[in-house]
């Protein structure tokens, strides 16, 4: 979306060059465009509405920027609208001076909460924290059978009976001061904002455990309802901040944004995936990369700085700069990529990333393939795969399970890596001055770089 | 320093590994039949394997030119405020081309209109503006747009329809907005009245329905209703839990399966759907039920693995007796525009022949089904609106189309 948008204001302002100021007719042909890339990502329509209105103030009239075209100086007037809306600090969670700190969960029907409230309660673990969580939720067939398995998979007590929903809250309370817990995370049961005797009952539970925080469990994927069900379940309960869950689809959650914008509270944490793992606290500013559709180098950054092993970059380094990069290194190199998650998703970090490899379905169990494949090789062969011969090439097939073609393949691959490697291992010495020379024309998913500087 | 060498390395090893995906799987789908280790690969595989690799190299490659220093701009390196990166662009236009017809979403019977009190209110409030004006003008296609997009239609479908409801002005010189109203509503009517909206049950065999759709769309709960339905009208109901998956989801079937009089067949968490659902269906034969309703687990159409179980799944419902006559996406209301990129995949992977459409008793408007009518072709069978087991009702396009203009 953002390529074709991005695009798109190129060819509408490709009849400006030579000019000294955006006209306003120039800009409203550019913000239609901007409007259906919002409007397509979800962002409610008022909220649309209100951001087309600030950017319109903003670029009509604005001096050409020598430096970039029109076209990228109306899209970074766009991304510093989102950011300047998105922004702000992330969540920064404090604890309650008298335990335990009440976290209220709440929501409409399948947004997640049941889900989210037991990787909620694993993050907490592993802030050091003793979290017990309660089922509140007696509506739902089973749903507290479910939060008892994964409370057990996320090493998380669970306590609830069969009394209310009111009642369960606050005996767990009372269950948490008494057994020394000084996280408590309550998940309530879905529930529609028309339904007042519901949304009477979470507000009670509100009311007499009186929580710390209070988070809405928002769907990724919800379209212009985002809004309405934000405004309710802050009236009911004064929100502090939202929960996004099944961000690992390819919804553009423009839900965010929405509900930033319109009750000011933001996304504090995110659920990117089935494991218990896949969930942490939420840059809410980066989320204006993805609405827009360009990649999100940060989180890129962030996650293999959590997962890689600092050695093995730093041989991989080496290796790569001085070109000697072998089978060896790759294996351990594609070993830390998937402890950083899904493949489909790390790629879909990367900016750059032509559509076709970006959309091209990546099937995990490729890779599964690969490493077969090298693990069948000797060390000797790893670090030197021109000892590879017909034999030899046989038995690392026979080995793997594999033919001889797709080990001849993914030498001829790797070849090929090399070379491109070596180019890179070049360009990345001088990536600091290209960087800063690299215009080439495109904006960018700027102002996030400068903007996370410390 | 350190770590944008590690991202380039990451970026470089990855690339690699996409591209030995890519390459390895289109050229596998030209030699089904892999051949036998050390015998010479079939030239014309080999050819493929060449080309596709040759090309997704070279993509790669351009893509490292501008990725390169996008990776450097991690935040060590960036001069604050300058804008810095390059962004490829390699092509494509991905804006919208409008198409589809219509709106707005909301059920059937008399009780569902009841239920739809608000939302219809709501929807009919920013009609209401159009009736309130005194001609017929660009503004009142505004407004109607907005009613449209506000309901999750989304914009290319909204435009689409507008066209045709433009011409639709022209060629019957309306003048009203009463006309302009009676125009949309006739239009949405006819569209979603396209397609087989019944629910096919052969007679004699096993049937089996599939429910399929992304996590928490209300799977589970539409499989209790459905199945209350058949059972009050005195068919056998055997229902498969085959989402073996999310925690607890055979237990909240089978607390459905004793509420409505039905069997249920369940397996081990974690355990093979395609083994549950192929219990069912034997059990279902055996006992002389015509309906299989299996419960899938909820997945995001994202995610290659699942989407391959599910295929499966499906492989193995149709072995005999077993008949697949119905596989329903069950899509929540609330869905934005994400729901015609599920309906999309689903239909691919396993053939999906309607839409059951949930949640519609709140204020969502689900208007996404117009999308996903016209885009795909895709009738909606069945709506929910409301929580209690009766409240999931056959889906009619006028009372549909009516409860929102009321």
């Amino acid at each position: 979306m953002f390529e074709s948008l991005s695009e798109r204001l190129e060819g509408i302002f490709t009849r400006l060059r030579g000019r000294g100021r955006l006209d306003e007719a120039d800009v409203d042909e550019a913000l239609r465009e901007i409007r259906v890339a919002l409007l397509e990502a979800d962002v409610n329509f008022q909220v649309v509405r209100g951001l087309i209105t600030r950017i319109r103030e903003r670029t009509v009239g604005a001096e050409l920027s020598k430096s970039l075209s029109p076209s990228q100086q109306v899209i970074k007037a766009v991304h510093e609208e989102l950011i300047g809306v998105l922004g702000g600090e992330p969540l920064r969670v404090t604890y309650a001076s008298k335990p335990p700190t009440v976290v209220l969960l709440a929501g409409l029907q399948g947004a997640g909460k049941t889900t989210a409230a037991a990787k909620l309660g694993r993050w907490f673990r592993q802030q050091g924290r003793n979290p017990l969580l309660v089922g509140a939720d007696l509506q739902r067939p089973a749903a507290v059978v479910q939060l008892r398995v994964l409370g057990s998979q996320a090493g998380v007590p669970v306590f609830s009976e069969t009394t209310d929903p009111v009642a369960v809250s606050v005996a767990g309370k009372a269950e948490a001061e008494r057994t020394g817990r000084d996280v408590l995370i309550i998940d309530t049961a879905g529930r529609l904002t028309v339904d007042h005797e519901l949304m009477g009952e979470v507000r009670r539970i509100s009311e007499s455990t009186s929580p710390h925080y209070t988070f809405l469990v928002i769907d990724a994927m919800i379209g212009q309802e985002s809004v309405t069900t934000a405004e309710a379940f802050h009236a009911a309960l004064a929100l502090d901040g939202v929960i996004l869950t099944k961000l690992d689809g390819d919804a553009r959650g423009g839900a965010a944004l929405s509900v930033k914008e319109v009750v000011g509270r933001p996304v504090a944490f995110a659920s990117t995936g089935e494991k218990l793992d896949d969930f942490d606290t939420f840059h809410p500013d980066r989320m204006a990369s993805r609405i827009l559709g360009m990649g999100d180098v940060l989180t890129l950054i962030e996650k293999a700085e959590q997962t890689y092993d600092e050695e093995v970059a730093a041989k991989a380094a080496a290796a790569l700069q001085e070109g000697r990069f072998t089978l060896e290194d790759f294996l351990e190199q594609m070993q830390q990529i998937k402890k950083m998650g899904p493949l489909q998703s790390i790629v879909g970090m990367l900016p750059g990333i032509p559509k076709e490899i970006k959309n091209a379905k990546i099937d995990e169990r490729e890779l599964t393939r690969v490493e077969a494949i090298i693990h069948s090789m000797t060390p000797e062969e790893r670090r030197d795969p021109s000892l590879i011969n017909g034999s030899r090439r046989l038995r690392i097939a026979n080995g793997s399970g594999s033919t001889t073609s797709e080990v001849n393949l993914l030498l001829k691959q790797f070849r090929e890596m090399q070379r491109m490697m070596q180019a890179m291992g070049l360009s990345a010495k001088i990536s600091n001055k290209k960087a800063k020379k690299a215009k080439r024309g495109r904006v960018t998913p700027a102002g996030l770089g400068p903007q996370r500087r410390r | 320093m350190e770590v944008v060498v590690v991202i380039v390395v990451v970026a470089v090893a990855l690339a690699f590994v996409v591209l030995t995906a890519v390459a390895v799987r289109s050229r596998r789908g030209v030699d089904l039949e892999p051949p036998a280790p050390g015998v010479a690969v079939d030239s014309r595989d080999r050819a493929v394997a060449d080309q596709v690799q040759a090309d997704v190299a070279r993509q790669v490659e351009e893509a490292f030119q501008t990725a390169l220093p996008e990776d450097a701009t991690s935040p060590v390196e960036v001069a604050p405020g300058e804008v810095v990166e390059a962004q490829p662009v390699p092509d494509l236009r991905v804006l919208p081309e409008p198409e589809a017809p219509a709106p707005p979403e909301a059920p059937p019977r008399p009780s569902f209109r009841q239920r739809m009190g608000r939302a219809r209110s709501l929807l009919s409030g920013y009609v209401g503006s159009v009736l309130s004006r005194t001609s017929i003008d660009e503004e009142a296609f505004d407004e109607i747009e907005e009613a449209l997009i506000r309901a999750d239609v989304g914009v290319a479908t909204a435009q689409t329809l507008l066209d045709s409801l433009r011409q639709r002005v022209k060629a019957e010189s309306l003048g009203t907005p009463e006309e302009l109203v009676a125009a949309l509503k006739a239009q949405l009517k006819e569209d979603l009245s396209e397609g087989d909206h019944a629910l096919h049950l052969e007679a004699g065999a096993t049937n089996v329905w599939l429910f399929v759709g992304v996590n928490g769309v209300g799977k589970t709960t539409s499989i209790g209703k459905v199945a209350l339905r058949h059972v009050s009208e005195g068919q056998q109901v055997v229902m498969a839990a085959a989402d073996t998956f999310r925690a607890a989801a055979a237990e909240q079937l089978e607390l459905w399966a004793r509420r409505v009089g039905a069997d249920l067949v369940r397996g081990a968490e974690g355990g093979d759907p395609g083994s549950v659902v192929f219990d069912a269906v034997q059990r279902a034969a055996s006992r002389g039920a015509d309906l299989v309703l299996a419960d899938t687990a909820g997945r995001l159409h994202t995610k290659v693995n699942l989407m391959e179980e599910l295929k499966k799944v499906r492989r193995v419902a149709e072995r005999e007796p077993g008949r697949v006559t119905e596989v329903l996406l069950v899509l929540d209301a609330t869905t934005g525009q994400n729901g015609l990129t599920q309906a999309r995949e689903f239909t691919g992977a396993v053939g999906v022949t309607g839409v059951v459409l949930t949640k519609l008793d709140g204020t969502a408007k689900g208007g996404i089904v117009l999308a996903i009518q016209h885009d795909l072709g895709l009738p909606v069978k069945l709506v929910g609106v409301g929580e209690a087991a009766e409240d999931l009702v056959d889906f009619d396009p006028d009372e549909f189309v009516e409860a929102l203009f009321d």
